[in-house]
């Protein structure tokens, strides 16, 4: 049965209407060396049946690696009623519903994220999800310059410790909107923003990225940075592990002010790994910024019956009211994500999450000694990091990674590309789901395998 | 039917604007403009000090039923803002030609395209109909 909804009579009678005698000679204009040869690779049709067990046997190829790596996304315990209650009917949509109102479920859902959210970077207001991490990272540099009016200026400083991924989304998203991107440099021994380097004087900024921690599992001095930054006239982005923010200090109460906008990935509350999502992003700010917030917003409010009642607000931010005037075009396709985290925030609590984070940190700090201890490994930045470190070796990293691939071991990403200054330096991870064996098996391999890497 | 006073002029857009004794201009909207929109949830006033050009839009109001843009009449630098109503938006529903004002400007040359009380009555009555 074919997908495409025309009939030949209805495609012959719009052919007709415009003149044209075929398909063929509708799309004659279109230079031979553009168009499609047509669909020669794909094999012939196959049962549902087939199809599985082909499936299965390609997936099973993948093995079943142990994970070390980070660098952005996170390998942490779903507990099995996220998703169970996540893919019930009644939330099974990546939307917010068309007449929100009269879906009060998914609005209060959505209004616990938010007062979640809010709480977790010690924010006044959050909206209601963004696309990922770095999309949130450049509506929030976005915001920043809406939100500063005083400083009249487009320019954003971002540390080079901020995720080189998420520097090219910012600066892919906001090239074309006149925006300045100025980075700061990474002090070489602690691998974090140096504040006793910054420039005295910095000209104008709209705003100053901080993230915490930083690319390479670095905590950065947030405090004297906000500071620094509110002196100068910026606004200050945190951009932020949510996780770690179970045991750190969050945006909303860094230096004397706090920072004045948050974000960050939500891909760690309870979305699982997998090769490019779906993840989500999130967004919270300081109330005096809320009218600057992008994306949808959901209130409490009381209805004429004095019950507790919930919608849709502050809508002339938005798209469908001020379309020229609107403060992004993101509308809220991370919903059903933006739920688990919802669902997987309220399993874990306040101390299910403090849990989480510290026994990553205690993994990560177990690995980094296990590793360190061998000869030839060693770290590359002396700060406190969270659940992440940067390790250099004596031999190419890649060579390295590609032997503990072999073995069935993902032992971290190679940060050669990004930052070929640090040498043969590789960022490694363990959250809470690595155990001490699998640890152990990590150290005992390398220590095997880096003697047969010397030339 | 609206109030609309003898002291001062008014644009097609529906803000007033009056002369005050040392030369600034102060800028509001009218009686009719805030009665179309309703309930005044925000208001958002120029910077204090910042330039604008004349035709600008340099305000906004928001009504529980729309947004709508406040346009500078005249070019010139904002030498007040009425910030307060960030606060109290309903201000500008109670009292548009009064504690409702928006913002204070220091004129360069001449407002062009004001209308009289007469013209802008004659405006009103012609969206009415």
């Amino acid at each position: 049965m074919p997908f495409i909804p025309h009939t030949e009579e209805e495609v012959r009678a719009m052919l007709d209407a415009i003149g044209e005698s075929s398909m063929e000679a509708l799309f004659d204009e279109i230079p031979a060396e553009l168009r499609s040869e047509g669909l020669n690779r794909v094999p012939p049709g196959a049962s549902e049946m087939q199809v599985g067990q082909e499936i299965r046997q390609r997936a099973a190829a993948d093995g079943q690696p142990v994970c070390f790596m980070g660098a952005g996304a996170y390998e942490h315990h779903i507990p099995a009623a996220v998703w169970e209650l996540t893919t019930r009917g009644e939330f099974y949509s990546a939307y917010t519903p068309y007449q929100a109102e009269a879906s009060q479920g998914t609005l209060q859902v959505v209004y616990e994220f938010q007062t979640m959210m809010a709480h977790l970077t010690g924010m006044d207001a959050s909206n209601a999800s963004m696309y990922d991490g770095a999309s949130a990272l450049a509506e929030a540099a976005l915001m920043a310059v809406r939100a500063n009016r005083k400083a009249k200026s487009k320019r954003i400083l971002i540390p080079e410790s901020v995720h080189p991924v998420y520097r090219r989304v910012v600066e892919t998203i906001v090239r074309n909107q006149g925006l300045e991107l100025d980075s700061l440099a990474v002090d070489p021994e602690g691998g974090h923003v140096d504040p006793a380097a910054l420039p005295e004087d910095p000209g104008t900024f709209a705003g100053l990225v901080i993230p915490q921690p930083n690319y390479f599992g670095v905590l950065e001095e947030v405090d004297a940075l906000t500071d620094w930054a509110h002196a100068h006239g910026g606004l200050v982005i945190g951009q932020v592990n949510p996780t770690a923010m179970a045991v750190l200090t969050p945006p909303g109460e860094w230096g004397t002010e706090g920072a004045d906008i948050a974000c960050g990935e939500g891909q760690p509350l309870g979305a699982p790994l997998s090769s490019g999502g779906p993840y989500f992003g999130f967004m919270t700010c300081k109330q005096s910024h809320v009218r600057q917030l992008p994306g949808r917003i959901v209130g409490g409010t009381i209805d004429a019956d004095e019950r507790r009642g919930y919608t849709l607000t502050l809508q002339a931010r938005e798209q469908h009211i001020r379309r020229s005037k609107a403060t992004s075009n993101i509308c809220t396709n991370q919903g059903l994500l933006a739920t688990a985290a919802t669902i997987y925030l309220s399993l874990m609590g306040p101390d299910g999450l403090e849990r989480v984070a510290t026994a990553s940190h205690a993994n990560t700090r177990k690995l980094a000694e296990a590793l360190t201890a061998i000869d030839g490994v060693e770290k590359v930045f002396d700060r406190p990091c969270f659940h992440e470190v940067a390790l250099r070796t004596e031999v190419p990293a890649d060579r390295l990674l590609d032997a503990l691939a072999a073995e069935g071991i993902l032992g971290g990403v190679a940060l050669g590309e990004d930052y070929p200054e640090l040498g043969d330096a590789f960022l490694v991870c363990a959250t809470e789901v690595r155990t001490e064996d699998q640890i152990r098996a990590y150290a005992d391999a390398v220590a095997r395998i880096l003697p047969t890497l010397r030339d | 039917m609206s109030n609309i006073p003898a002291d001062r002029k008014y644009t097609k857009s529906h803000e007033w604007v009056k002369t005050n004794d040392d030369g600034t201009l102060t800028i509001g909207i009218t009686e009719h403009a805030q009665e179309l929109l309703g309930d005044m949830v925000f208001i958002e006033v120029p910077e204090e000090g910042g330039t604008l050009n004349a035709g600008e839009d340099c305000a906004v109001v928001e009504s529980v039923k729309a947004a709508s843009d406040v346009y500078a009449p005249v070019g010139g630098e904002v030498v007040e803002a009425n910030e307060g109503l960030a606060d109290s938006p309903e201000t500008v529903n109670q009292d548009p030609y009064g504690e409702g004002w928006l913002f204070r400007v220091k004129p360069e040359g001449e407002p062009q395209d004001l209308m009289d009380p007469d013209a802008y009555q004659a405006l009103v009555d012609s969206e009415s109909h």
